[in-house]
């Protein structure tokens, strides 16, 4: 890799890293972040399908509360990176890929532990923001603010630029060594990882009420022809219609027993 | 008494600029505080024109604040209200404006996670990861730009509707309203989420059921097909159209004589994707055990890994 290309690529992670904690603009999402990296580095392509890939896999991975779920950003870069490294030494795009995904995990845990360590870091910083508050010294408040977004990117960035310097020939060994048994398991696993974010946002959502939605989606969506545009259509639609119904019910419930309807709109006007 | 202070558009422009980091000094003790503070002093400059005024508007701002990141736009937006009929000499307590903070900020949680996370992202994500597993760049360009425009439109709507309100949004906030979209939002996700688990969640079973060895007719007589081809370029022609209209009214069970039935297969017949869904109540119950998902996604691998070399999988 070329010095400019290492340096667009620390850039990206910074960018992942920083994001991984605000949240807005999604540079941590794997379907971005691992574009990005494949777009710097010359192997868009690889990079576009192995962010889907992974991005169907984190689609649950939310920080809710103070709780912190397994970390895309951290996984997304040094995986599309290690992805990168193999495509580089020779290693065919599918293979390049697959390994790429099994490494994800593994990185998504130790990205959390690393946003935990700044997460406490950042204890300290707002003290010193709490001395500059007493101060009214707005340049210290914006700074030391500005500074704990920089860990945050510096987090990803480090280990990314770490990354960079493994030599292709190491990757190239470990994937040879790599039985195809366990690269075809690994992918066979990864096909089920999916299920573990879906199961977290059900567990967020589900009560007994929405549960049979959950039910009309799965069915309706063996039906190849719907796209997922459709089955978000019909889904808004559903949605809509029952929170119609439920209200009518529920205003009508009152005067349901008095078998007038014009009485009750009378009523209504009062 | 001297001309009122007011927020022009800019400073709200600013404190909505600022905003978008609420979460960079995120810490274990008090949370959002940092980057809620630095949200506000564009707000703080401008209306206090007194350092001691200053100095006691930064610190209420440093108190522990905590909320979805998004959301959290409405909430400052009355706060900017407050902090305006402050400084134009209303008799606002800190207790009032922090109260409407802690008061704002759990209900509103509450709202943004199910809406934004758990709804919007897995339905633009599983849109954009949808085009992207095809090599498209369509896919990241479109969950991207999609997700950006809704989320800057909403952060800036949400703000200037808290301020236009001030306190009494409160009152359509305990209202019915955000209850309403809670839900809507929860039925449209495990609606997405359903049709997501059959579509995305792979399983597949290898061990082969049944052999049927299949009558004359129902299968593709390769050696009849070859015998066409053997009569120069235009029998190739045929044995291939031949082929092909024989496979489209057989099916691909018509491609050899035996018929192999998987346990895969036979599922299916069932419903597609039974064991996808069987896979993720699986996970929905570990979860609520307080099984780990990293440990269940190690599992899984270990699973795939396993089956694999038993060859179930």
């Amino acid at each position: 890799m070329s010095v400019f290309t290492i340096i667009l690529i620390v850039f990206v992670a910074f960018l992942a890293g920083m994001e991984g904690v605000l949240d807005q603009w999604q540079f941590h999402q794997p379907l971005v972040a691992c574009t990005l990296i494949g777009l710097v580095s010359g192997y868009l392509e690889a990079g576009i399908i192995l962010g889907g890939t992974l991005q169907m896999m984190a689609l649950g991975w939310a920080n809710v509360g103070a709780a912190v779920a397994p970390d895309a950003a951290l996984a997304s870069v040094a995986s599309a990176i290690l992805m990168v490294i193999a495509l580089i030494g020779g290693s065919d795009q599918g293979t390049a890929i697959s390994t790429a995904i099994a490494v994800a995990v593994p990185l998504s845990v130790a990205g959390l532990f690393l946003t935990m360590i700044v997460r406490t870091i950042a204890i300290p910083i707002v003290h010193i923001m709490d001395g500059a508050a007493a101060r009214a010294d707005y340049t210290a408040l914006d700074v030391w603010s500005i500074i704990a977004i920089c860990l945050q990117g510096i987090r990803i960035a480090i280990p990314a630029a770490a990354l960079c310097f493994i030599p292709s020939g190491a990757v190239m060994g470990a994937l040879n060594m790599m039985p195809a048994w366990l690269n075809e398991g690994m992918t066979i696993g990864g096909g089920m990882v999916a299920a573990v974010g879906y199961a977290m946002v059900i567990n967020m959502m589900a009560t007994k009420e929405v549960w049979p939605f959950f039910a009309l989606g799965f069915c309706l969506a063996a039906i190849s022809q719907l796209t997922l545009i459709a089955l978000g259509v019909i889904g808004i639609s559903l949605a809509l219609i029952y929170l119609g119904l439920k209200e009518l019910a529920q205003s009508g419930a009152g005067a349901a027993g008095s078998g007038d309807p014009l009485g009750d709109i009378l009523d209504d006007y009062e | 008494m001297a001309d009122k202070i007011t927020l022009s558009k800019s400073d709200r422009l600013a404190v909505w600029f600022r905003h978008q980091y609420l979460q960079g000094s995120w810490n274990y003790e008090r949370m959002q505080n940092g980057g809620w503070c630095f949200s506000m002093i564009p707000a703080i400059k401008k209306l206090y024109p007194n350092k001691e005024d200053q100095i006691a508007a930064l610190k209420r701002h440093m108190e522990f604040y905590n909320t979805h990141p998004y959301v959290s736009s409405p909430v400052i937006g009355v706060t900017l209200a407050l902090e305006e009929d402050r400084a134009n000499g209303a008799p606002v307590e800190d207790a009032a404006i922090q109260g409407v903070k802690v008061g704002m900020m759990g209900p509103l949680a509450g709202v943004g996670d199910p809406v934004f996370w758990f709804t919007l992202r897995p339905l633009l994500g599983a849109l954009g990861a949808s085009l992207a597993m095809g090599g498209s760049i369509m896919g990241p360009i479109l969950f991207f730009v999609l997700w950006n425009v809704i989320r800057l439109a909403f952060e800036w709507y949400t703000q200037e509707f808290g301020y236009q309100l001030g306190t009494s949004i409160t009152k359509d906030l305990s209202g019915g309203l955000m209850g309403k979209i809670t839900e809507g939002a929860s039925i449209l996700g495990m609606f997405v989420i359903g049709g997501l688990v059959e579509r995305w969640v792979s399983i597949k079973f290898t061990p082969i059921v049944s052999t049927v060895t299949q009558s004359e007719g129902a299968y593709i007589d390769w050696d009849a097909i070859a015998e066409t081809a053997g009569s120069g370029a235009q029998g190739v022609a045929d044995a291939i159209q031949s082929a092909l209209s024989q496979y489209s009214s057989l099916g691909a069970t018509g491609l050899s004589i035996d018929k192999v039935t998987t346990l895969q297969s036979n599922l299916d017949q069932l419903i597609p994707g039974l064991a996808a869904v069987a896979v993720t109540l699986l996970c929905c119950w570990l979860l609520k055990k307080k099984v780990s998902p990293i440990a269940i996604i190690i599992g899984m691998f270990a699973i795939g890994i396993l089956g694999h070399l038993a060859q179930i999988l």
